[in-house]
């Protein structure tokens, strides 16, 4: 167990050096940095002038279809790990089984082109 | 021992303080980093089982999709979400209680656990290679019909995702690769003999 | 590597589950043909997929085993009983394309991806009904639950439609979550996911296999629409596009009927005890929910809703009884109360006046002077509905009621009797209304399929049915034998 959890060292050294960095610098942000805040000052502006509204605005759809479309090949992908790993037991079966579910999604990608959701006007 | 009990009780914490942020936090984009914080420690914990399979497929496809398009929904919706909280306290009692009553009942639950003796105590069990040979080794053959129907689940998802979401725009000049590469040279370009002085 | 698995033992399980290869193959097919053609096709496809799903239907029923045999090393189970449910849900599905077909041509909005998503569901819920393990239960509700949410959703500029979409996404994902948790624990406390496997393990007195069955009883409650869990029903039939109300109020109750049947009879028949108190208090909550609820009603397809919640009250009422009598009496019910419903819709669909569609009660007012055909033939299905007696509507309240008093199950029979009496009312308001008050305007032809449909089932209501139904209890009573608990 003990072996196995070394592997994982190099990540927590590596996030161990992320966060004492990140927090190095809000802090010496903090401290170092002379603030005389204001109401003025701290207030949002775009170009000179006050805000008009809010950052949040609704926009178009077709950002979210592309995400979605994102994720599905992203779980696509996530089946062909275990899959890599194992076809020299799982063999020929297991070959042709990967390319009949990639097939299925091939069908669904030409699907995908024809309508043209992947053109971006 | 003691570093896997170290690295359990710290990953734990930060879950559960970082879970108990996304559904306190004013901010709904502070929430959705501290779920992918939520995320990002549960993936530990499930290294520190042994389950490194299932700690990547959180990490690649919670963290790094699902969660950024959730980022991606509420910083852009325009919704005000202390509108949405404002009822929260109303529905504390009754919530609190349906809450109450669900850890009681997880606590039953725990104490009557026995474990099967044909299921994997550990995923340390399943031998060389980890999880994702384990699941590989029995993915594509044992359950081939359990694969080919989650192929057919995101395909549903695919076409769904495209009938709700996709319009097509008139007035809006598309690309025709075919008739821009079949273009000749003939048809784009005229050579024309201008004499000096005259203009076309 | 499993030394079982082979190419021969997939190409046999193939064969043995012909309807579903068929239709995956055929959704694969349509999905490219749609992409190429493009939506002016819409027409000629939505007729193709309704024959396709004829000829898949005729097919299951045609080749069905003629006992217990599985697929996929017990993956799926194919017998009598899931043949003729594949075929029963897969006809209803080509009757939900050909209605839509009807409906969209009518205000222009066909579009190819409705026969697809409909072939899909179709699909997932074949998956359902042929389950034998949790987890090819579960990938087959989602694959039905996924193309239903899109297909609430279908009209998408309508914001009603929309909303109906929204609404079941994220109520059934939470019960999908209740589902898969509860799968869970079953499998923690058990080590199985095979049914027969769970049923082997499973310890009456383990609280955390209890908590699971519960957990997976809720999910699927939901699916169904039976209360506690009915909260998206009303708003869901009353936003989607008819066709597809249509489509969630018969075809959907057949693979959720089925899958919980075999839950409950086969995984955990020997905590029959653990379970009868849950399901009754579904039962009686949904039949008083169902007829309370339905009293208030204005609009025809919420009223429908509340209708089908309570319906499906009977249903699991006859299920509670955890026998052999109990499925068939369920089966039986299922068997007569479906024709009626589609033949509602159909009716309601065909009613149009001045290019609206009929949504109010009040819209039927003097129907009766005006198209005595069709007030005659909804007549008759509200009667059946009611469980008048000489309907068949009747004969399954009996059967579902002598299963539950044979159990010994007498409280809940009084609820489901007086919940009876209170739904007679409603239906009998909707007569009242058609016969006895002043006519409106007179209603549009309507087209050869609805009222084809709308005739079909009515005649299905009648009391002729009483050759069928020896016929039909035979065979009801030899599928339910084939539950073992």
């Amino acid at each position: 167990m003990e072996s196995y959890l070394l592997e994982y060292l190099p990540i927590v050294i590596l996030i161990a050096i992320a966060v004492a960095l990140g927090a190095a610098f809000i802090l010496a942000a903090w401290v170092l940095a002379p603030r005389s805040p204001d109401p003025e000052k701290v207030s949002a502006y775009e170009c000179g002038f006050n805000a008009f509204d809010d950052a949040r605005m609704k926009f178009d759809v077709r950002f979210y279809l592309v995400a979605i479309l994102f994720i599905i090949f992203d779980l696509e992908v996530a089946f062909l790990f275990p899959w890599a790993v194992t076809l020299d037991e799982t063999g020929v079966f297991g070959f042709w089984s990967m390319m009949v579910f990639l097939g299925v999604l091939t069908v669904g990608f030409i699907y995908e082109w024809k309508k043209g959701a992947l053109e971006w006007e | 021992m003691a570093i896997t009990a170290v690295a359990f009780y710290t990953l734990a914490t930060i879950t559960i303080v970082s879970a108990f942020l996304v559904i306190a936090a004013r901010n709904p984009v502070h929430s959705v980093l501290f779920l992918i914080l939520t995320f990002f420690t549960t993936a530990g914990l499930f290294v520190l089982m042994g389950a490194e399979f299932l700690a990547m497929l959180l990490v690649v496809v919670y963290v790094g999709a699902v969660a950024v398009l959730f980022l991606f929904v509420v910083m852009m919706l325009d919704i005000d979400f202390a509108e949405l909280k404002r009822g929260f306290l109303s529905y504390l009692p009754l919530g609190g209680l349906i809450g109450v009553i669900l850890v009681a009942q997880f606590l039953l639950v725990g104490s009557a656990w026995v474990s099967p003796e044909n299921a994997a105590r550990s995923p340390a069990e399943f031998g060389e290679g980890g999880t994702a040979e384990a699941l590989g080794r029995i993915l594509y053959t044992e359950y081939v019909l359990v694969f080919q129907l989650s192929g057919m689940v995101l395909f549903t998802a695919m076409i769904g995702a495209i009938v709700l979401t996709l319009r097509q725009r008139e007035g809006v000049k598309r690309q025709n690769v075919a008739t821009q590469v079949g273009r000749r040279r003939t048809e784009a370009v005229v050579l024309k003999d201008v004499k000096p002085g005259e203009g076309i | 590597m499993n030394p079982e698995i082979s190419a021969e033992m997939v190409v046999a399980s193939l064969r043995l589950m012909a309807p579903e290869t068929f239709l995956a193959v055929y959704a694969l097919f349509l999905a490219v043909l749609g992409a190429f053609v493009g939506d002016r096709g819409a027409r000629a496809l939505s007729t193709l997929t309704a024959l396709v799903l004829v000829v898949a239907a005729v097919g299951s029923v045609i080749y069905a085993p003629l006992e217990r045999t599985e697929a996929f090393n017990g993956a799926i189970v194919v017998d009598p009983l899931t043949a003729w449910a594949k075929g029963g849900l897969l006809l209803l599905a080509a009757f939900a394309v050909q209605m839509a077909s009807v409906v969209f041509a009518r205000d222009g909005s066909a579009r190819f991806e409705y026969p697809l998503l409909v072939t899909l569901a179709a699909l997932g819920m074949c998956i359902m009904i042929g389950a034998n393990d949790l987890i090819t239960m579960y990938l087959g509700i989602e694959l039905n639950a996924l193309a239903a949410y899109v297909l609430a959703a279908f009209r998408r500029d309508d914001s009603r439609s929309s909303e109906a979409g929204l609404k079941y996404f994220v109520l059934s994902a939470i019960s999908s979550g209740l589902l898969l948790y509860g799968a869970s624990l079953v499998y923690g406390f058990t080590g199985a996911v095979r049914f027969a496997d769970i049923a082997a393990a499973a310890d009456p007195d383990n609280v955390g296999l209890i908590f699971g069955l519960v957990f997976v009883l809720c999910g699927l409650a939901f699916k169904i629409s039976a209360a506690p869990f009915h909260m998206w029903a009303p708003d869901v039939y009353e936003g989607a596009p008819a066709p597809v109300t249509a489509f969630f109020a018969t075809a959907s109750k057949i693979a959720g009927v089925i899958l919980m049947a075999r839950i409950l009879m086969e995984p955990f028949g020997d905590l029959h005890d653990r379970w009868v108190q849950v399901i009754s208090v579904i039962a009686g909550v949904s039949m008083i929910v169902g007829s309370l609820g339905a009293l208030v009603q204005t609009n025809l397809r919420r009223l429908m809703a509340y209708s089908s919640i309570a319906n499906i009250g009977y249903v699991l009422m006859a299920l509670a009884a955890g026998s052999q009598l109990g499925v068939q009496a369920a089966l039986l019910y299922l068997a007569l109360y479906l024709p009626v419903t589609l033949a509602m819709f159909a009716g309601i669909l065909a009613l149009r006046r001045q290019g609206e569609d009929l949504e109010r009660i009040g819209d039927l007012s003097g129907l009766a002077r005006n198209h005595p055909f069709m007030a005659t033939c909804f007549t008759m299905l509200l009667f059946s509905l009611a469980g008048v007696p000489p309907l068949v509507g009747f004969f399954g309240k009996l059967a579902a009621f002598q299963a539950t008093l044979d159990a010994g199950l007498v409280v809940l029979a009084i609820v489901g009797a007086l919940a009876t009496v209170v739904s007679a009312a409603y239906y009998l308001r909707i007569i009242k209304v058609m016969w006895f008050d002043e006519p409106v305007a007179r209603m549009e032809p309507a087209g050869p399929t609805l009222a084809v449909t709308l005739a079909a089932g009515t005649v299905l209501s009648f009391p002729v049915l009483v050759v069928l139904l020896g016929p039909l209890e035979t065979a009801v009573r030899a599928m339910s034998a084939l539950y073992g608990p």
